[in-house]
């Protein structure tokens, strides 16, 4: 049973960690809560059940598909409602975010209709059997993804040239800029590569509950969103973490103690890591200078 | 266009030369108001404005004055519904003792998350904010002895004054706006006060603030409260005037919306939080014409207004003269700490 929900904890976790890395790739380098990254996550699971289920295209090319598109919405959604208020106070960029949130939810409800709709079974679920554990290939798939896209996003951060100019942007971006960098295209990029790894994680989701909804993006956000605090915003590797020991939380208080409150214990949890450490579990402590 | 302007700043003329005239003129107006226009919907939604304004007014405290991000206001909102129906209809039925109850239930909860503010700041505490306002809901969703759950609770009294029930809806927009100018001449002197100065040096600059022997967690908490006080209030009129709540009423995305007001309004000042609440609350209605639409326009409107007015419609004016000139040359400077 312990054991059991902690696989199925993991599973989902992984997901949450995709969604919360690119809510710490927002925060990093513009110190941004990114409200309307759920809704990445649910156009990702959208346009890939658009390709395969109405237009009947090859699956590898719809995936991909989704996730390019995904990433362009990002790009445009950093121009459009951002880049304009980048130095602006937190709230205003909270509200623009918000407002971006609204705008994306309401353009799949009209272009998908309200109803919860079927997500294509691509992949025959088989289920394995481990003396009471059961294990479905899913699991196997999602996690498995989630570690290739992690792994290839620390390599793309911490091994690459891109990677430099994104670390160098969300240290410092003025003296970067004057390193000859363009600030502007590295804050593109990591807003595509954040969107990228939600409309993954949107896809993966949509394989593992079969189900879609056009709002399926605001608790999923809103959760990855204290993941990401839980680890610590900004911090790579602590957010990873973040998501799953939140998906740990979840399972185990839904196996353990009650399905009901199950959201409620992981916000109350949220609340309690950061009355001990304010900046997340893995976050740096900030010294405030006068 | 500019006719309209011409005509808009001769009215401000006027309005300028004669204050006591105007002002007397507002007020019939406003008195005669509901019965020139004895039309249910517009009252109604008029009356639910009424409600947000004082939400919005009271959110101003916190978001405005003291300047940290509260993504939890409807959980005050919540309790104060719940708390007072829950008290007129099983303990005592008096709306008015209701509504203080109510008031003083969300004090006290405004001072419990007021208390993580003492530790956490910036982006963080408004996660926490927000995540109070999450627990208050599931708690409302699941506790269902006392709640009823999703159901909701129905048939709530409407509010009384000595014996008689205020049953219209002219009699309601009347009760609303009473306690509407009540919470704004509140706020407004609350934010005048040596107390409301405090808030806006902790805002401004904490460890300043500090160092000039303001305690700055003492003050944070009591803001909190006051806040949530208000809007226990709000909560209150909402409960007894809708006769119907249930959790759907006050979720997060409620809280959004009314920082969303504030913000819009011009954070810190008090006609902009007004004007934001109405904007905000009648926007949709006036939308309705592109039913499918609206909110799809809501949301453009809301990034618009962010990216041409990021200071809100009507920023915060406090103290004229030099004071102006200073903060003008170091806005560039102080944008970077800004909430």
């Amino acid at each position: 049973m312990l054991f059991q929900q902690i696989l199925n904890g993991l599973t989902i976790g992984a997901v949450y960690a995709l969604v919360a890395l690119g809510y710490t790739l927002a925060y990093g380098i513009l110190g941004l809560i990114n409200f309307s990254h759920g809704e990445i996550y649910m156009m990702g699971a959208f346009i890939a059940f658009t390709c395969i289920s109405i237009f009947n295209w090859n699956i590898w090319l719809s995936l991909i598909l989704a996730v390019v598109i995904c990433g362009l919405i990002g790009i445009v959604v950093e121009i459009v409602a951002f880049r304009s208020i980048r130095h602006g106070a937190r709230s205003s960029q909270l509200i623009s975010a918000i407002g971006v949130s609204i705008v994306l939810q309401n353009i799949a409800m009209l272009t998908w209709s309200s109803r919860t709709q079927p997500f294509p079974q691509i992949i025959t679920t088989k289920i394995i059997k481990i003396n009471d554990i059961v294990i479905s290939n899913l699991q196997i798939y999602i996690l498995a993804t989630a570690v290739i896209l992690m792994v290839t996003l620390y390599l793309l951060l911490y091994k690459s040239r891109i990677g430099i100019a994104i670390r160098a942007t969300s240290q410092d971006p003025d003296t970067t800029s004057l390193m000859g960098i363009n600030v502007n295209k590295i804050i593109s990029i990591t807003f595509a590569v954040g969107s990228v790894l939600g409309a993954a994680a949107g896809i993966l989701m949509g394989l593992y509950y079969n189900s879609i909804v056009f709002n399926m993006g605001y608790t999923v956000g809103l959760k990855a969103f204290v993941a990401a605090i839980l680890g610590g915003i900004g911090n790579i590797p602590g957010t990873m973490l973040g998501g799953i020991l939140l998906g740990f939380v979840e399972s185990i208080s839904a196996g353990f103690i009650s399905s009901q409150y199950k959201d409620a214990l992981a916000f109350l949890i949220m609340i309690i890591v950061l009355l001990v450490k304010p900046t997340g579990i893995f976050g740096t402590k900030e010294v405030e200078k006068v | 266009m500019t006719i309209l302007r011409q005509l808009f700043n001769n009215i401000a003329l006027l309005t300028a030369k004669n204050k006591k005239l105007s002002m007397m003129l507002g007020i019939i107006l406003f008195v005669l108001f509901p019965f020139a226009l004895n039309n249910n919907y517009i009252l109604h939604i008029l009356i639910i404005v009424g409600i947000y304004m004082i939400l919005g007014v009271s959110l101003n405290i916190v978001t405005g004055i003291t300047g940290e991000l509260d993504l939890g206001h409807a959980a005050f909102f919540g309790i104060g519904a719940y708390i007072s129906s829950l008290f007129t209809m099983k303990i005592y039925n008096n709306f008015w003792l209701g509504l203080i109850i109510a008031a003083i239930v969300s004090f006290i909860f405004g001072i419990i998350l007021g208390i993580p503010s003492l530790r956490i700041r910036g982006d963080y505490l408004a996660i926490v904010t927000l995540g109070f306002s999450e627990i208050v809901r599931y708690v409302l969703l699941n506790w269902q002895d006392v709640t009823n759950g999703p159901m909701g609770i129905n048939r709530i009294p409407l509010p009384s004054i000595m014996g008689y029930r205020i049953g219209t809806k002219q009699a309601l927009f009347y009760l609303v706006y009473a306690l509407v100018i009540i919470t704004i001449i509140l706020v407004r002197n609350l934010s005048k006060s040596r107390f409301g100065r405090a808030l806006v040096a902790i805002r401004e600059n904490e460890i300043a603030a500090a160092a000039m022997g303001i305690n700055v967690g003492y003050y944070k908490v009591w803001s909190f409260a006051i806040s949530a006080a208000f809007a226990g209030v709000a909560g209150s009129l909402f409960a007894h005037y809708m006769s119907f709540i249930s959790p759907m009423n006050f979720t997060s995305n409620e809280s959004i919306l009314i920082l969303s007001m504030v913000v819009l309004g011009g954070k810190g000042s008090i006609i902009g939080s007004i004007l934001g609440v109405s904007v905000l609350m009648l926007l949709p209605e006036m939308l309705r014409f592109v039913s499918m639409y609206r909110m799809l326009i809501y949301g453009i409107a809301l990034i618009a207004m962010m990216i041409f007015k990021p200071k809100g419609i009507i920023p915060e004016n406090r103290m004229p003269g030099n004071y102006k000139k200073i903060s003008f040359i170091k806005a560039s400077k102080a944008q970077e700490h800004e909430v």
